[in-house]
């Protein structure tokens, strides 16, 4: 399983002028941008790859689920989204803010923000269509308990504001409020790194600790929380945003060395062997009782530890062993991803809608694993379709937009949800 | 867009290769069979063997949601089925199954009252059905852990023995309720206290995959869900049997 984020301005191994990004190194005072030019392939491919698992791991389990990360360890394809959607948005904001001050860049970040609460409203109602047959057409005694989750269909009012507050998130539709939040919060980051990058990355991870030690969330309606912590997940977005910055690079000569490769690796397969033991019970008196208390549960809510460090992991051999220049990032056999990581908040969203979709007709035709496999298969060709036709308005149908190169604050480029 | 389609076109084929590898490793079963290991606990019951190999009548209680009970009255739900067949396997030892069921609670609210149930019946062993309700509601996953720790904790020193039981495994409301936080934090309070877990939302789903039962569909009538009881009901009495046996397994 290759899926993994990575971090693009420090090359591990110095690469010449080859126009991305290396060069602008003492441009900025306390931030450094890379020049910009070509885009970052390695980014818009594990994007792309995140949207795919994202949008299997929203089906039901099936056949194509074995091959989402999660599976063989504790971090999933929304770690490598948030980070690279930290990272997309810092650079491409970063570089308005410096170009064109902070109020500039500031607009442009909420209009994206707008956007993406746009998409969401959108997402909702479909959901809320989907919900409402469900509840209408479905009556199995097996389940009459479970039924009782329509009850807030007999309160729309409330319901529908209470999602217009972000504050009502169905099952699935948790990722967009998260990046809302943190899309909200970027000025202020991007602002902070301006003045001082590490102190900004500092600030992060004690708000993190701080969420850990007292505890802090944000309620939900009608009762809960946010399945996403925002308070936790900031963490792995600002991180993203200082590696864009200029931190990656400074890392380059720890993420080169030997012995943070065999940690990583270390890590990864003993989060593989602890994964193994989920999937296959029989293997699960093999486990230490002392490191079972003390490990579960992993929380995904507030990004535990243990998530971010795999994900830490895996973008370190990523990075190691994935060079910029790699030439298959040209192949036509990795197109589809790519495109599909270029236009992430529509192929984002369209994900999200097929699941549901995909959820409808498995409910309504009982095809088994057959048609689950041509479920996911489709979907993920539709998603593909889609980002080719994006990418093709934006190229031919629209080509005076596209002639307009970008100064920054490009909503594409940045885009995620 | 040529090359794309090919792109997928491929992928897919090797996708349905290699996956095919893990498919093949769970067979169809016959008509609800439960694989081993799902059945398999570390943890005993030693009131339970107490009452076995003394033949002191057993007693159990089970403490539950809606999704304990059918709409009939006739014993076809689990803890009917239960009883029936415990009874049937245990000839010589008095089964009683009483039920209590404590409808729209949360385990927070189900725990406060769970001594005082106990004080009354005075059962060998409590099987605790738990985590829809509060699934449903989406109650803080840390607070639910500790409520059911507490139920439990509260269970053992009223000295009965305790079998957890989890959700059902529910595919068309997947969509709407999250089951995840609450099956791994019910398993975190089972390893806790050694108690066993009945894992009613693995055997579900295990039965659902393996064709016994189509649980996604809208239109099924009392008979699935009678069906599904007494399956339940059998795979509960011999996960009781297994683990006030555990010598048995060995």
């Amino acid at each position: 399983m290759t899926s993994i984020a990575d971090r693009v301005a420090g090359p591990t191994r110095a690469e010449p002028a080859d126009a991305i990004a290396p060069a602008a190194a003492a441009s900025a005072p306390a931030i450094s941008l890379p020049v910009g030019g070509e885009r970052e392939l390695r980014l818009d491919l594990f994007r792309g790859m995140a949207l795919w698992l994202i949008f299997i791991d929203h089906l039901p389990p099936n056949l194509l689920t074995w091959f989402t990360i999660r599976n063989y360890g504790f971090s999933d394809a929304t770690e490598i989204f948030i980070f690279i959607s930290g990272y997309t948005a810092a650079f491409v904001y970063g570089r308005a803010m410096l170009e064109a001050g902070f109020v500039v860049a500031t607009a442009r970040i909420l209009r994206r923000v707008w956007q993406i609460y746009v998409a969401h409203v959108f997402l909702f109602t479909i959901f809320l269509a989907e919900i409402s047959y469900v509840a209408t057409s479905f009556e199995n005694p097996l389940y009459s308990e479970e039924m009782g989750i329509m009850d807030f269909l007999k309160q729309p009012d409330v319901t529908i504001i209470q999602a217009l507050l972000l504050r009502f998130r169905p099952v699935n539709m948790d990722v967009l409020p998260l990046y809302i939040v943190l899309m909200l919060f970027l000025p202020l980051i991007l602002w902070l790194m301006k003045w001082r990058a590490d102190v900004t990355l500092a600030l992060s991870v004690a708000l993190y600790a701080v969420t850990w030690q007292y505890d802090l969330y944000l309620s939900a309606y009608p009762n809960g929380f946010w399945a996403f912590n925002p308070l936790a997940w900031q963490l792995l977005f600002v991180f993203g945003a200082w590696c864009a910055l200029g931190g990656a690079r400074r890392m380059s000569r720890i993420l080169s060395s030997r012995i943070t490769l065999g940690i990583s690796f270390a890590y990864l397969f003993a989060a593989f062997c602890v994964t193994l033991t989920w999937y296959f019970p029989q293997l699960n008196h093999l486990m230490p009782r002392r490191v079972e208390q003390w490990m579960y549960p992993i929380n995904k809510t507030d990004l535990d530890v243990l998530r971010f460090a795999h994900f830490l992991a895996l973008a370190a051999i990523t990075v190691r062993f994935l060079p910029k220049d790699w030439p298959g990032l040209k192949s036509p056999w990795l197109k589809p991803l790519i495109l599909c990581g270029q236009h992430s908040l529509e192929i984002f969203c369209l994900g999200v809608f097929l699941a549901f979709a995909g959820h409808f007709v498995l409910a309504e035709i009982s095809g088994g694993a057959g048609l689950h496999f041509i479920i996911s298969i489709s979907g993920i060709v539709i998603m593909s379709g889609m980002a080719w036709v994006i990418s093709w308005y934006k190229h031919s149908a629209d080509k005076s937009a596209s002639r307009t190169k970008s100064t920054g604050g490009n909503a594409d480029m940045a885009g995620g949800g | 867009m040529k090359s794309n389609s090919a792109a997928v076109l491929s992928l897919t084929l090797l996708a349905g290769l290699l996956a095919a590898v893990p498919a093949c490793a769970d067979d169809a079963a016959p008509a609800c069979d439960v694989p081993a290991y799902l059945l398999t606990t570390e943890s005993a019951l030693p009131k339970v063997a107490d009452a076995l190999k003394t033949g002191h009548p057993l007693d159990i209680l089970v403490v539950g949601s809606r999704s304990s009970t059918i709409n009939t009255s006739d014993g076809s739900a689990y803890p009917g089925r239960l009883q029936a067949v415990l009874r049937e396997r245990l000839p010589s030892v008095a089964v009683n199954v009483s039920v209590e069921l404590q409808v729209k609670k949360t385990a927070e609210e189900v725990a406060a009252g769970l001594v005082k149930l106990v004080e009354g019946k005075r059962p060998t062993l409590v099987i605790w059905q738990t985590g829809t309700y509060d699934a449903m509601r989406s109650i803080d996953p840390d607070d639910f852990r500790g409520a059911v720790d507490e139920g439990v904790a509260a269970l053992q020193n009223a000295g009965t023995d305790v079998i957890l039981m989890n959700l059902q495994y529910s595919p068309r409301t997947e969509t709407m309720i999250s089951a995840p936080p609450y099956l791994d934090n019910m398993r975190v309070v089972a390893q806790q206290h050694d108690v066993p877990l009945f894992d009613r939302f693995a055997i579900m789903r295990h039965w659902n995959d393996a064709g016994d039962f189509d649980l996604f569909s809208a239109s099924h009538g009392l008979d699935l869900a009678k069906r599904v009881h007494d399956c339940l009901g059998r795979a509960l009495s011999k996960f009781v049997i297994d683990a006030a046996h555990p010598a048995q397994q060995n």
